[in-house]
């Protein structure tokens, strides 16, 4: 113990006699480990991120898009068709076991006014079970019920961005709105719910009864989508390979036939993003990975001229009784010291980084422990694993030689 | 530490050396450093090893300071012949039984005097103040008091003069006791005055016991020695003794310091 804490220190003390040159050399170790730790910061945290904005889509959902339309021989791509209909809703609604809400969706959009302000905006028209499923609180106000969707009703639910846009602070529940100058009345305000993983704001939106939409504002007899929420996330898949089924019965589509509409489940959104946060993580670890292995170069470079530099270090040193291991131990214990310094001063730097990042660019980052240790073991098996050469090679001189060496 | 008793009550032999040879090279460019050379040295002994470059005594004190093997001949340390030892047999041998000083110091730059004396504590087989007795630091400490440093043990080697730098590789050298101390010209890289006073060190430890092996070429510095062998294309030309060596302190009190 007492030898093993007297190389160490032998290793403290050359390092500590040539202050700029091991401080460069811990540089490329301080960089490299700084790196790895702020990109799986970044990596960690951009991939939170998505997760929890895949969660804001809402409870296990299950979106239904109509086919593409088929025009003169051509293909106009998904969503252009007219194939979801009301009638859909009611048989996914009451055939199917594994969803547990199914509201239509139709999208349009317009010019809000109120008193002086105006705005536009995108409006949605939905089913009552369409909060639910996207799991969208009514902070002020209420959802409206089944028979404002009956009556074919003017009344709306606002965004937050619409809120603030309009009202400026005003209770704005009861107040009546313009949207493509028929007036409605705001029943509810949403909660705030934040830019989805698109970037869109999903606040800037006005909701009111699909049957409001259809009718009394874009005059379309189809749906734009269909949204649906399964049991569990375990039953995604069931829930969807039985919505096909349901509806290509419906849409009386030959056995081998092509669908007129695609089903996309929350999981499959999941595993997209998933992969591409994935991809994105592995990445910058093999970035920052290449700066480490590029920090160990530096460091067997360093430390072979210091071998050379201190041949005559070396030939006394064996003069006054050092074996070849003493001299090879003490030449690792360097390099290992030296990258374990900068692997130390790296996760500082890692962790500021990634502070700096969180505060100044708003990227969500979450530094994992795991990373942090890794980070380190590798910066100390790099020290040893390129200390090695260097190390061997001063500790095979030849004292006479090395004693000789001007 | 094996010692070998003569039967007439003489000291025990330090050093043993018989036809020593050393051969470098092979074939057509081999030179032929040494060509047989036997001597023995006593405990206590202070020898002079003189020669003109290509003597062959710089090989000879390599092959004296372990540092190197004899090609053929034998080489008794302490009665032990370490002339067929290995790498870390040798290094051991050096750690125990031998202190260098060399011409240029050789201690080691932006290191305090205390840590370059420590040097040599730190490689031996068991080291130094693991069980009970002084600490290494504090024998490194004795050994600088007793070449009169012990003012100077924090000072590094750029703010000491050359002769307190070997005054300083000296305490290096006896730091381990060991069975010989071997100088090669110690005092090549000093003025008159300050070599005078290294030879007065070496007189004191000599006058104390200690085995002193001196190579040099100066002939007035071989002769603070007590014994001359003189070495001439790989051969012993001489080996006689010094009926009346200079004596150092005797000097130095006759010619004080200068202002």
């Amino acid at each position: 113990m007492t030898r093993f804490f007297l190389i160490l220190r032998v290793a403290f003390r050359a390092i500590a006699r040539n202050k700029l040159r091991s401080a460069l050399t811990c540089l490329g170790i301080i960089i490299g480990v700084g790196a790895v730790i702020a990109m799986v910061a970044i990596g960690e945290g951009a991939s939170s991120m998505v997760r929890s904005q895949i969660a804001s889509l809402g409870d296990n959902v299950i979106n239904i898009f109509p086919g593409s339309d088929y025009r003169g021989g051509r293909m106009m791509g998904g969503g252009t068709n007219s194939s979801l209909t009301e009638g859909d809703v009611e048989a996914l609604a009451t055939q199917l076991p594994y969803l547990t809400a199914v509201s239509p969706v139709v999208n349009t959009s317009g010019q809000v006014i109120f008193g002086n302000q105006n705005w536009s905006t995108q409006v949605v028209g939905v089913g009552v079970d369409y909060l639910t499923i996207r799991r969208w609180a009514v902070v002020k106000g209420a959802n409206f019920n089944p028979s404002a969707v009956r009556s074919v009703a003017k009344v709306a639910l606002i965004g937050q961005t619409i809120a603030d846009q309009l009202f400026q602070g005003e209770d704005p529940v009861g107040q009546v709105i313009r949207i493509k100058k028929m007036p409605f009345t705001v029943v509810g305000v949403l909660d705030k719910k934040g830019m989805n993983t698109w970037g869109r704001d999903q606040d800037d939106v006005i909701i009111v009864p699909y049957t409001t939409a259809m009718k009394r504002m874009s005059g379309q007899t189809y749906l734009s989508m269909i949204m649906a929420s399964a049991t569990s996330a375990a039953a995604l898949p069931q829930a969807s390979e039985a919505a096909t089924e349901l509806l290509r019965t419906r849409h009386r589509i030959p056995p081998g036939g092509t669908d007129d509409f695609s089903i996309r489940t929350q999981a499959d959104i999941q595993n997209v993003m998933g992969s591409t946060a994935g991809v994105m993580r592995v990445l910058l670890a093999v970035i920052a990975s290449v700066s480490l292995v590029v920090g160990g170069i530096g460091i067997m470079n360093i430390m072979l001229v210091s071998v050379t530099e201190r041949t005559r270090e070396i030939g006394v040193r064996m003069a006054v009784g050092a074996k070849g291991w003493h001299v090879l131990l003490q030449f690792l214990a360097e390099s290992t010291v030296l990258a374990s310094l900068g692997g130390v001063l790296g996760i500082l730097l890692g962790l500021l980084t990634a502070e700096l990042v969180s505060r100044f660019a708003r990227w969500p980052v979450l530094v994992s422990p795991q990373s942090v240790v890794v980070a380190f073991c590798f910066a100390a098996a790099i020290g040893i694993f390129f200390g090695f050469w260097p190390a061997r090679k001063a500790s095979q001189l030849d004292p006479i030689e090395a004693l000789r060496y001007e | 530490m094996q010692e070998i008793e003569r039967r007439d009550g003489r000291p025990p032999v330090v050093l043993g050396i018989r036809d020593l040879v050393k051969v470098y090279g092979r074939g057509e460019g081999e030179v032929t450093a040494l060509r047989g050379v036997s001597f023995d040295v006593q405990r206590g002994e202070f020898v002079a090893i003189m020669g003109s470059s290509g003597s062959g005594k710089s090989t000879l004190m390599n092959l004296i300071g372990c540092l190197d093997r004899p090609t053929r001949g034998t080489y008794l340390l302490d009665g032990e012949d370490v002339s067929l030892w290995g790498r870390d047999q040798l290094a051991e041998v050096r750690s125990r039984r031998i202190g260098f000083v060399f011409q240029s110091f050789n201690l080691l730059p932006r290191t305090s005097a205390l840590e370059n004396v420590e040097l040599p504590l730190l490689y031996r087989a068991t080291p130094a103040g693991e069980s009970g007795g002084p600490s290494i630091a504090e024998q490194a400490r004795q050994a600088l008091v007793r070449v009169g440093l012990g003012e100077r043990v924090k000072h590094h080697p750029s703010q000491l003069s050359g002769g307190q730098q070997q005054r300083v590789a000296i305490a290096r050298a006896l730091v381990n006791q060991p069975s010989l101390l071997l100088a090669d010209e110690p005092t090549g890289n000093l003025d008159s005055r300050t070599s005078i006073e290294i030879m007065r060190l070496f007189q004191e430890l000599n006058a104390g016991g200690m085995t002193i092996i001196l190579i040099t070429h100066e002939v007035d510095i071989s002769e603070y020695a007590r014994r001359v062998i003189t070495l001439r294309d790989g051969r012993i030309l001489s080996d006689h003794p010094i009926a009346a060596p200079r004596d150092a302190a005797a000097e130095l009190a006759r010619a004080p310091e200068p202002e």
